[in-house]
């Protein structure tokens, strides 16, 4: 069983965020492998190890190197890396078309991504160009006899969904345990393969990627004012909130 | 050239999520500066007699998409619903609420008709006759404006709770929408739903919500946050570090890799306020910090704070309140 992994680098959550010329100012921010395709390459080991085949670890923008070492030293057979100047722009329509384009370029039999409460745009609009069907926010995966099974979380509970393979996977919390690369893999990552390739290989132009979405400005929250502590024995102070929260916030 | 808003209207236990209100609020003013027609949509089996109350929140058209293949929600058969309809009737703008649905159905109808989709919205504003949405990027640590000029429809989802719903009557045309689906339309099969019965609303839409860390020190130490939240109708939370510990559910967690919620109050008991519990709760409107150690982060966010032991501070709280109620 064939598996191709969409792999994204992301911030690192205590990045401090900063503005400069209207955009978000890159510059020495630390960048972690987004803690949910953890889970994914996680799924796509396990699956191999069950079935054979290969896992490839699938990146769109230049941004990716650390996270594909990694996802390498737990395992992944080879990597493919799209690298363009015109992706630097792009939204998550321009994302998914190229990395649909590039899980074609591999014999596959399932996609997995991961899930975010973010956007979640990515892997759904993957699904949708290369004509497959998909499970959002999934915590069981089966594969068997052509078919997928898997758990997702929805509102209030959990729903058990079928779908014919190939498919879209996107991995939620609980899934699985991702490994740690052992020193072995790590060593062995080094070696493994990363394809890189531009729009051009792919067949895409860059009209035919153009963001659909267009940035106007990039703004920090403004700091909020400073709150109030309430002082005194705890039975004061919670008659005191309890009136500020009606009479000051509105709130109750 | 498109024209119009349309709203997708989600429906849970036979009522419209009110999530689609806000949005029909929000349509109802941007229609009053650009003349726009507001419209609807119901998809589903048996959800027809909904009609009416969207068109109390100022829908002048109300699309009522139903069939039996519609009983319960698949992405393949609702997604192929809304994209044709946005084909037939070309709205400018296709506005859903960011649900665990509404995240599913909208990044699947938008790359159907090849639209522009900006998610976890908090603002719409007219700006140069075209709407532009503001979004949270980077866990809420900058913010993003921006609109979809070239593509036809520009789609958003809503972050619940953020925009206020106010009734405002529309004319409230029905009209029937013809499905048009078949096999090779429904892939996925639901084998089994299962729902986990609680009393408390979902924690993204609830207007309260009380929530615990590591403080609470125990599965049991919710129980004075559970008191709390039923006085005032609200949900019950978690940091990260009481669903690692095993103390509640995944689904109840606050965060960066939890929910983001923005509910009219959230109390943040025995939480120190680390970035990521931050991501998802910074937004909220009114923020209270029930903390014993007085240098906690948490203050930093808060808008009113006791410093001392939730369990002395929580349950006297949690009856103030109830006399306040009762006023
Ligand atoms: C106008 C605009 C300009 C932007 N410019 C930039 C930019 O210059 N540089 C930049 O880094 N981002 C940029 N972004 C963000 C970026 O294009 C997408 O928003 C991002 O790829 C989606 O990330 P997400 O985590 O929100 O997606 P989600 O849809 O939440 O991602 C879900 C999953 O999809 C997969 N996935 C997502 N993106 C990729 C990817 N690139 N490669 C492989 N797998 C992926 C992963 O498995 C991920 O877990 C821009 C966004 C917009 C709207
Ligand atoms: C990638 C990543 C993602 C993360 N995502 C999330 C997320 O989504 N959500 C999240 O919450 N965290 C997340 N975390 C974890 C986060 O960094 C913190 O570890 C976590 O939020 C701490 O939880 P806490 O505040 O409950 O615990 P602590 O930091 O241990 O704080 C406990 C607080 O309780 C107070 N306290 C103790 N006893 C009492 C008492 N009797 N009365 C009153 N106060 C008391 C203490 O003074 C202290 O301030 C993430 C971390 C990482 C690395």
């Amino acid at each position: 069983m064939n598996i191709a992994v969409l792999l994204k680098q992301t911030f690192d959550t205590e990045a401090k965020i900063e503005i400069a010329g209207g955009a978000i100012n890159k510059k020495g921010v630390g960048l972690i492998i987004n803690p949910y395709d953890e889970y994914a390459v996680e799924e796509a080991l396990k699956l191999k190890e069950k079935n054979g085949g290969e896992v490839t670890i699938i990146s769109a923008g230049a941004d990716t190197p650390d996270a594909m070492r990694q996802a390498l030293a737990m395992g992944a057979d080879k990597a493919i890396s799209v690298e363009d100047p015109a992706l630097a722009g792009g939204d998550e329509y321009t994302t998914a078309v190229v990395l649909a384009k590039a899980v074609s370029t591999i014999p596959y039999d399932l996609v997995l991504a991961g899930w975010r409460e973010g956007s979640a745009q990515v892997a759904v609009r993957v699904a949708e160009e290369l004509g497959l069907p998909h499970i959002n926010v999934v915590t069981k995966l089966d594969i068997d006899g052509g078919k997928a099974t898997a758990t997702r979380d929805i509102e209030g509970g959990n729903e058990i969904v079928e779908v014919p393979v190939p498919a879209v996977i996107t991995a939620q919390k609980g899934l699985n345990e991702p490994r740690y690369p052992s020193m072995k893999g790590i060593m062995q990552a080094k070696k493994k393969p990363i394809q890189k390739l531009s729009l051009g290989d792919l067949g895409l132009s860059a009209d035919q990627v153009a963001a659909k979405v267009k940035v106007q400005s990039y703004f920090l929250p403004s700091a909020k004012a400073a709150g109030k502590i309430i002082g005194g024995e705890a039975p004061q102070a919670a008659a005191e909130l309890a009136r500020l929260l009606r009479e000051e916030a509105n709130a109750i | 050239m498109a024209k119009g808003i349309l709203v997708f209207a989600e429906v849970k236990d036979g009522k419209v999520k009110n999530v689609a209100f806000e949005m029909l609020s929000a349509g109802r003013k941007i229609a009053g500066q650009t003349g726009d027609e507001l419209a609807a949509v119901l998809i589903g089996k048996g959800v027809a007699g909904l009609a009416g109350s969207l068109a109390e929140y100022g829908a002048d058209k109300i699309y009522v998409a139903e069939d039996d293949k519609l009983a319960q929600y698949t992405t393949d058969a609702y997604s192929k619903v809304l994209a044709d309809l946005i084909k037939e009737t070309d709205p400018a703008t296709v506005l859903l609420g960011c649900t665990v649905l509404g995240r599913d159905l909208a990044a699947k109808t938008a790359q159907k008709v090849k639209a522009g989709l900006l998610s976890d919205c908090i603002a719409i504003d007219v700006e140069g006759g075209g709407l532009v949405f503001t979004r949270p990027v980077y866990s809420g640590k900058a913010l993003l404006k921006a609109g979809v000029p070239e593509s036809s429809p520009a789609m958003a989802t809503i972050r619940p709770n953020v925009l206020t719903a106010e009734p405002a009557a529309g004319k409230g045309e029905v009209v029937n929408y013809a499905v048009n689906l078949d096999a090779s339309d429904l892939r996925q099969v639901i084998k089994d739903v299962i729902l986990q019965v609680s009393s408390r609303p979902e924690l993204t839409e609830a207007n309260v919500i009380v929530s615990g860390g590591r403080g609470v020190k125990g599965p049991e130490g919710f129980k004075v946050l559970e008191d709390l939240a039923d006085v005032l109708g609200g949900a019950v939370g978690a940091s990260r570090a009481c669903v690692d510990a095993g103390w509640i559910g995944q689904n109840l967690q606050v965060g960066q890799t939890g929910k983001v919620v923005s509910p009219t109050l959230y109390f943040a008991c025995g939480i120190s306020g680390a970035i990521q519990h931050m991501a998802g709760m910074s937004s909220s409107k009114c923020i209270v910090a029930i903390n014993k150690d007085e240098e906690a982060a948490i203050f930093k966010a808060a808008d009113y704070g006791i410093v001392g032991d939730l369990f002395e501070v929580v349950p006297i709280l949690t009856e103030e309140i109830k006399k306040v109620i009762a006023k």
